[in-house]
């Protein structure tokens, strides 16, 4: 193996974890808010510059033998890239809006950063993974860094709860994952996904389809999809808010991808075995995502459920097994990122007068007319989330469907949308207390500029302005995925 | 035949010493017990060719596990007992539970018997070089094909401990740490003060 190309292909993990150990140790002496601040945008620099470095192997779609690195440990493919581009975009952003807030609720420190790059590095080894022991230590590197993350604010008792049981259902789940993993091996011979694949082409062994449906399982928590998704809403409320902005869009991309990889690149060959469970997943997402939202009173809990609901609709895309599904899928997970990223920042941007954080849905009565800008930033999500037509939102449900109809899963897809008719009400009842209710008058406390930044990118990005990206966002999908597929 | 005598003494060893670590009655004799019988089982692990199995237990298990153990049971002012008070009352209990594993152990090897499950064949990447030792192997292995990993793992580990303090660690009032700096830069003059009370009116400080 030569040392010098497979550092090549992992400079930017590389990149991310000397600046987290050089950032670590600069917070272990920058003890004031403003060092922290320094880390934080030094942070944000080392995100960019990261993702630099992996988008031309996106544009040049590099894959296969070309892409592997560490004796096949490693692969920096196309597809991996394009997860990558996502997850720093979106860590990125939670890394913004972060001091803004901690610096209202009891200091920022520099440790919260460096956590979020070693998350980031965890994640990277997860979409890169080519082997079940790269998953694995990738998934616990994210993980681990996640917990502190959630229990971040140490003095809010709701943090600390919030990290605790995400802690002790995440390590269940990392339990469950490797309890597959092990039957996997056992049963496979191999850890790595193209010895698997070799050995499952010829036929799936009743243990390794125990293998293959305990990994799902732990997956499926991962990515909170129906029925392991309960402690997603409680997290999701507890963990201080641009915490739970960066557990909604990075880790999702990240587990996403990851189940992407495993489905295809390790049981390909047995799809029989795994559309079902991805199947029933979805669909239960999408209606459990949609139902559970209804009778929500808070914002957060409600982009939560939101999130169940948006995982549903891309699994539909990784039923379909096929390239233009996984295609539609990371089309949608990048009109997913800047969606709830554009969500979690209009929460972040609602203050009353002394500058506490909005939560409840009825504050947000009347936000038309206290803030217009919020209101529309908000509502144009809303709009995307829900799929109306014209907003970037409605393509990204669009491409997932076509795909479910092109493989033969039309109930699938009819069922799907229906669950996106049902997720549309309440959507559509935030725009109604927001433009239509009696104002309630407490949003009225100011935010910064990066926020409303971040904001506006974010909703031009999603309103139909963003048709306008179509045609080279569904071009550099199809790259990835194919990529993917061009190695079973 | 020294090695069937070798055998025969530390498996003997290791059962008696687990027998005793379950017999006897003082809490911290148990412990001492069942490092008796991890040595033993090291033993047997040596026989087998496995020394790198055999230098885990002895450093892990032996060094860390069951220090660990000694150290809970000296330190935690455990009542004994009062654990053993209900013996009798939960005997059938425990009686049943033994059952249960023994009917387990022996479906087990009936199953065995009948054939055993068919594993998948190793794809020979973890074999060991004929002419090596494994420990030697395994080290070939762990910082050479998969050095990345582990890397990755010292990653993972850094990041569970600058956890822990994050999440933990606090500033407390009325701690005096020491600087060293502040110390060395102090003069005797700013350190003592020369002065002349008149008589009979004390020092004001």
């Amino acid at each position: 193996m030569d040392w010098m190309q497979s550092l090549r292909l992992a400079a930017p993990e590389e990149l991310l974890s000397i600046s987290g150990l050089v950032l670590l140790l600069a917070s272990a002496w920058g003890q004031t808010a403003k060092d922290a601040r320094a880390v934080n945008w030094l942070a944000v620099l080392v995100l960019a510059g990261a993702a630099a470095m992996v988008a031309p192997t996106l544009c040049q779609g590099i894959g296969g033998e070309a892409a592997l690195a560490f004796g096949g440990l490693f692969s920096a493919d196309a597809f991996a890239a394009f997860a990558k581009l996502l997850i720093f975009a979106a860590a990125g952003a939670s890394l913004l809006v972060a001091p803004a807030f901690f610096e209202r609720h009891g200091g920022y420190r520099a440790e919260f950063p460096v956590l979020v790059l070693f998350a980031v590095l965890g994640m990277c080894l997860m979409v890169s993974s080519t082997n079940l022991l790269t998953l694995y230590v990738g998934l616990e590197l994210n993980s681990l860094a996640a917990y502190v993350l959630a229990a971040f604010l140490k003095a809010d008792e709701r943090s600390a709860e919030a990290g605790l049981k995400y802690f002790v259902l995440g390590a269940l789940a990392s339990g469950i994952l490797l309890f597959g993993m092990s039957l996997t091996y056992g049963f496979t011979g191999t850890v790595s996904y193209a010895g698997i694949a070799a050995v499952t082409n010829a036929g799936l062994s009743k243990g390794a389809l125990f293998g293959l449906t305990f990994m799902l399982a732990g997956l499926a928590f991962k990515i909170s999809a129906v029925p392991f998704h309960m402690w997603t809403p409680d997290v999701y409320e507890g963990a201080p808010t641009p915490v739970t902005t960066f557990f909604a869009s990075a880790p999702k991309v990240a587990a996403l991808a990851l189940t992407i990889r495993v489905t295809i690149e390790a049981f390909g060959g047995q799809t029989a075995a795994w559309q079902q469970i991805v199947g029933f997943a979805a669909l239960a997402s999408i209606v459990v995502g949609a139902l559970g939202a209804i009778g929500q009173k808070n914002i957060k809990r409600l982009l939560a459920y939101s999130s169940i609901n948006n995982v549903g609709f891309m699994l539909v895309g990784l039923a379909a097994a096929s390239s233009e599904g996984v295609a539609a899928m990371l089309v949608y997970l990048a009109i997913y990122v800047p969606m709830t990223i554009g969500g979690f920042v209009a929460v972040l941007m609602l203050r009353d007068e002394s500058g506490h954080q909005l939560e409840a849905i009825s504050d947000l009565a009347g936000l038309s007319s206290t803030r217009p800008l919020i209101a529309l930033g908000l509502g144009s999500v809303m709009f995307s989330m829900a799929g109306i037509p014209f907003f970037f939102g409605f393509w990204g449900k669009f491409v997932v469907f076509q795909a479910a109809v092109a493989a033969g899963l039309l109930p699938l897809a009819l069922i799907a949308a229906l669950g996106s008719v049902i997720g549309a009400f309440y959507y559509l009842k935030i725009v109604k207390v927001m433009y239509f209710d009696e104002p309630a008058g407490k949003a009225t406390g100011h935010s910064d500029m990066v926020h409303d930044w971040l904001l506006a990118v974010s909703a031009l990005f999603i309103s139909p302005l963003g048709w306008l990206l179509t045609k080279g966002l569904g071009a550099l999908a199809a790259i990835a995925a194919g990529v993917l597929f061009a190695a079973t | 035949m020294i090695t069937a005598l070798a055998f025969y003494l530390f498996a003997g060893l290791t059962i008696l010493a687990g027998a005793l670590t379950i017999l006897a009655r003082n809490p911290v004799h148990s412990v001492l017990w069942l490092i008796m019988a991890f040595f033993n089982a090291a033993g047997l692990m040596v026989l087998l060719g496995a020394e790198f199995i055999a230098m885990l237990l002895v450093i892990v298990y032996v060094g860390a596990v069951a220090v660990l153990f000694l150290f809970v049971v000296m330190m935690l002012n455990i009542d004994f007992a009062e654990l053993r008070a209900g013996f009798v009352r939960n005997f059938p209990l425990g009686i049943a539970v033994a059952l249960v594993l023994l009917a387990e152990i022996v479906i087990g090897l009936g199953a065995v018997g009948q054939g055993g499950i068919v594993l998948g064949t190793a794809d020979g990447s973890a074999a060991v070089p004929a002419d090596m030792s494994n420990i030697k192997a395994i080290g070939m292995l762990l910082y050479g094909k998969y050095l990345f990993l582990f890397e990755a793992a010292g990653i993972l580990l850094l990041v569970a401990l600058v956890g822990a303090v994050v999440l933990t660690h606090r500033k407390r009032a009325g701690v005096r740490p020491q600087s060293v700096p502040r110390q060395n830069a102090r003069r005797p003059q700013d350190a003592t003060v020369n002065v002349k009370p008149e008589v009979g009116k004390g020092v004001s400080l």
